[in-house]
């Protein structure tokens, strides 16, 4: 049986005197540690018993000898040898970060946060001059735009979302129409439904829902595949073989992002409306053709222009956030999932901020 | 005091205790490895043995198997045949997680790459063997033992709070050793630890690995492609070709044998000039015992 640590000790004139048994290492420790502190002043530590010493061992036995200036005796060649490598003083040494009170750690967080946001919106603006210009570059010099790039990510922007968008806008048409319905009906108004349903889609909720996501599947990938290149210093090879990152990486997917939310918007539109249609149909009894001819006479041409003029607004705004945050990638695996995050975070809420500007500048324009 | 309760669970496993470093001269032993990935077969009837107390520097050309062989050791590649004893045990018969615990805790692994943790301080890194084999320590203790083994590998004294990001290539290696001797291990494996040092931080690193491997009494297992690593290290060195083992020995023993491959990789310029560095530097391999 193998003997755990554990010592005796007797009091001498100067103090304990401390003698060691058994195995004085890590896993056979034991309470020796918070014995030896109980114990008054030391004298000697007497290590001529004890069967192997490890590094912990020989940590407690100088800890204890610094702390009581107490003589070692009896060390084995080996034991002497890890005294001497753990002699050395390790006081500077640290293990922590430095600790604030909490309360100062809470307003830095508060500073933290606030200047973060805040540079993040002024890198974000100057990221897109820094597109503008990388553009203006690129039209002067007669490069032709690398359509093989862009085409690639209408597939994955906007044909592979197809699916999802269409979906989730029927749903959302059915939604607004049935609680647009259970309103209007206490008037006897139910056949307004449609005004609801179809002026709500075409100027907002259609292009709003394709936004968030858009800016969820694209904006999010831009970031993780810009940043996972960045890592793999993808980047910095395009550098330097004198590819310009802006041009190869950045526009193509701000391009398509651009020119493929108006589509999607349109086609999310229409799918919030035929989900509307099939509600006032089942729930309503208003046939599809008279919904389809009431729609024509309520929706003003000027609706589907701001949604328009909306659109690639929107595009630019998730495309430039996603590229933005994915450049910033720097250190680790981990910042990417951060980057990714924000990227989403920021575009939707930037979205979100954007189309209430648009909706003030627009009524005020009088496109009621 | 520690309660009752836990000097009883220590004295059980006390007694449980079989593996027992000291008593085996042969700290590794394999016999007729093999390991396959599909069709390739990486090892056939490979035999290798690793003596207590020595460094045994494994060398081979790239996808010989270096790697394969040393996580099959460690348990994170199953062999297809044969046997692996690591201080008499084999991993994969232990049946018992108790006692498979208690053979991993006698190895530390040092990564090529480091393979910290990047959200734990180098300091953090180090505790978690600590924490996860023996959670009722101190946590005053927890930190002294992170700071010693920040001093031994040779860290500066503010890297204990840094995390892996914030660490230079050279650091990283020192962290990731650091990590892998946190619990006193009597076995340590090395994967090509001066793989991406500079030559003057490969050299103090060979110095660091001596150095601890006298002071703690260790028994390693380094992968390298590192010549001067060899010369400057390693007891004995294993050469990987053809699937096995080709040769075993000190380096003036297999300067001695008539393989191509080890001649070639020996007598290559580099080889003659790391050989031609270390012959004045008074080296156990050439002479001298360094236990003396």
């Amino acid at each position: 049986m193998v003997a755990r640590a554990d010592f005796e000790h007797s009091d001498g004139a100067d103090g304990a005197e401390v003698r060691f048994t058994g195995r004085l290492t890590l896993a056979r420790l034991g309470d020796v540690p918070a014995r030896l502190d109980a114990l008054g002043p030391i004298a000697t530590l007497d290590l001529s018993a004890i069967d192997r010493i490890d590094t912990v061992g020989a940590w407690i036995v100088t800890r204890a000898a610094k702390e009581h200036g107490s003589k070692v005796v009896g060390a084995s060649a080996e034991a002497e040898r890890l005294l001497d490598a753990l002699a050395s003083d390790k006081s500077e040494y640290r293990v922590h970060r430095d600790r604030r009170p909490a309360w100062m750690r809470m307003l830095e967080q508060v500073g933290d946060a606030s200047a973060a946001v805040w540079n993040e919106l002024l890198g974000i603006v100057g990221f897109f001059g820094a597109m503008i210009v990388a553009l203006g570059t690129q039209i002067r010099a007669r490069r032709r735009l690398r359509w093989n790039a862009i085409v690639t990510r209408f597939q994955t922007v906007g044909v592979d979302a197809l699916p999802i968008i269409g979906l989730m806008s029927f749903l959302i048409g059915i939604v607004i129409a049935q609680q647009g319905a259970v309103q209007l009906e206490q008037f006897g108004l139910e056949v307004f439904t449609i005004n609801l349903v179809g002026r709500a889609s075409i100027r907002e909720l259609g292009l709003l829902m394709t936004a968030i996501m858009v800016a969820g599947r694209s904006g999010s990938a831009f970031a993780a595949q810009i940043g996972t290149m960045k890592l793999t210093e993808e980047v910095d090879a395009m550098r330097t073989i004198g590819v310009s990152p802006m041009e190869a990486i950045v526009l193509p997917r701000v391009a398509a992002s651009t020119i493929t939310m108006p589509l999607l918007g349109f086609y999310a539109s229409l799918c919030a409306i035929a989900g509307g249609g099939l509600f006032c149909w089942v729930g309503l009894d208003i046939p599809p053709l008279t919904y389809i001819q009431r729609l024509r006479e309520i929706i003003p041409m000027t609706d589907f222009w701001i949604m328009l003029i909306k659109a690639p607004v929107f595009g630019i705004l998730i495309g430039v956030t996603g590229c933005y945050e994915g450049m910033q990638v720097r250190q680790n695996a981990e910042e990417v999932g951060q980057r990714t995050t924000s990227a989403v975070v920021a575009a939707i809420f930037l979205v979100i901020v954007l189309d209430a500007m648009f909706a003030v500048f627009f009524s005020t324009l009088g496109w009621n | 005091m520690a309660d009752e309760t836990d000097i009883e669970i220590r004295e059980e496993l006390a007694a449980a205790d079989a593996v027992r470093p000291e008593k085996f001269e042969r700290a590794i032993c394999i016999r007729g490895l093999k390991n396959q990935f599909g069709d390739a077969v990486v090892h056939e009837d490979l035999s290798l043995d690793v003596r207590s107390g020595e460094i045994l520097g494994v060398v081979g050309g790239s996808g010989t198997g270096k790697s394969v062989l040393m996580r099959s050791i460690i348990g994170l590649q199953t062999p297809a045949e044969g046997e692996i004893e690591v201080y008499g045990k084999t991993l994969d018969t232990i049946a018992d997680e108790e006692e498979s615990r208690d053979l991993r805790r006698r190895w530390g692994v040092m990564f090529q790459g480091g393979a910290l943790f990047s959200t734990l301080s180098v300091a953090e890194n180090i505790q978690v063997p600590l924490r996860e084999y023996y959670p009722r320590l101190d946590t005053n203790l927890l930190d002294e033992i992170a700071a010693y083994k920040v001093e031994m590998v040779g860290l500066p004294p503010d890297a204990g709070p840094k995390f892996p990001a914030e660490l230079s290539g050279g650091m990283v290696k020192r962290a990731g050793l650091a990590r892998a001797l946190a619990l006193d291990p009597a076995l340590l494996f090395l994967d090509e630890p001066t793989a991406g040092l500079d030559p003057i931080g490969a050299a103090k690193f060979d110095e660091l690995i001596r150095e601890l491997a006298d002071t703690m009494g260790l028994t390693v297992f380094l992968i390298t492609h590192d010549l001067d690593t060899l010369y400057a290290t390693c007891d004995r060195v294993a050469v990987l070709a053809e699937k096995k083992v080709i040769a075993v020995g000190t380096i003036p023993e297999l300067l001695a044998t008539e393989h191509p491959w080890i001649q070639d990789y020996f007598n290559g310029p580099r080889g003659r000039a790391a050989a031609g560095g270390n012959q004045t530097a008074k080296h156990p391999v050439f002479g001298g015992d360094r236990n003396s």
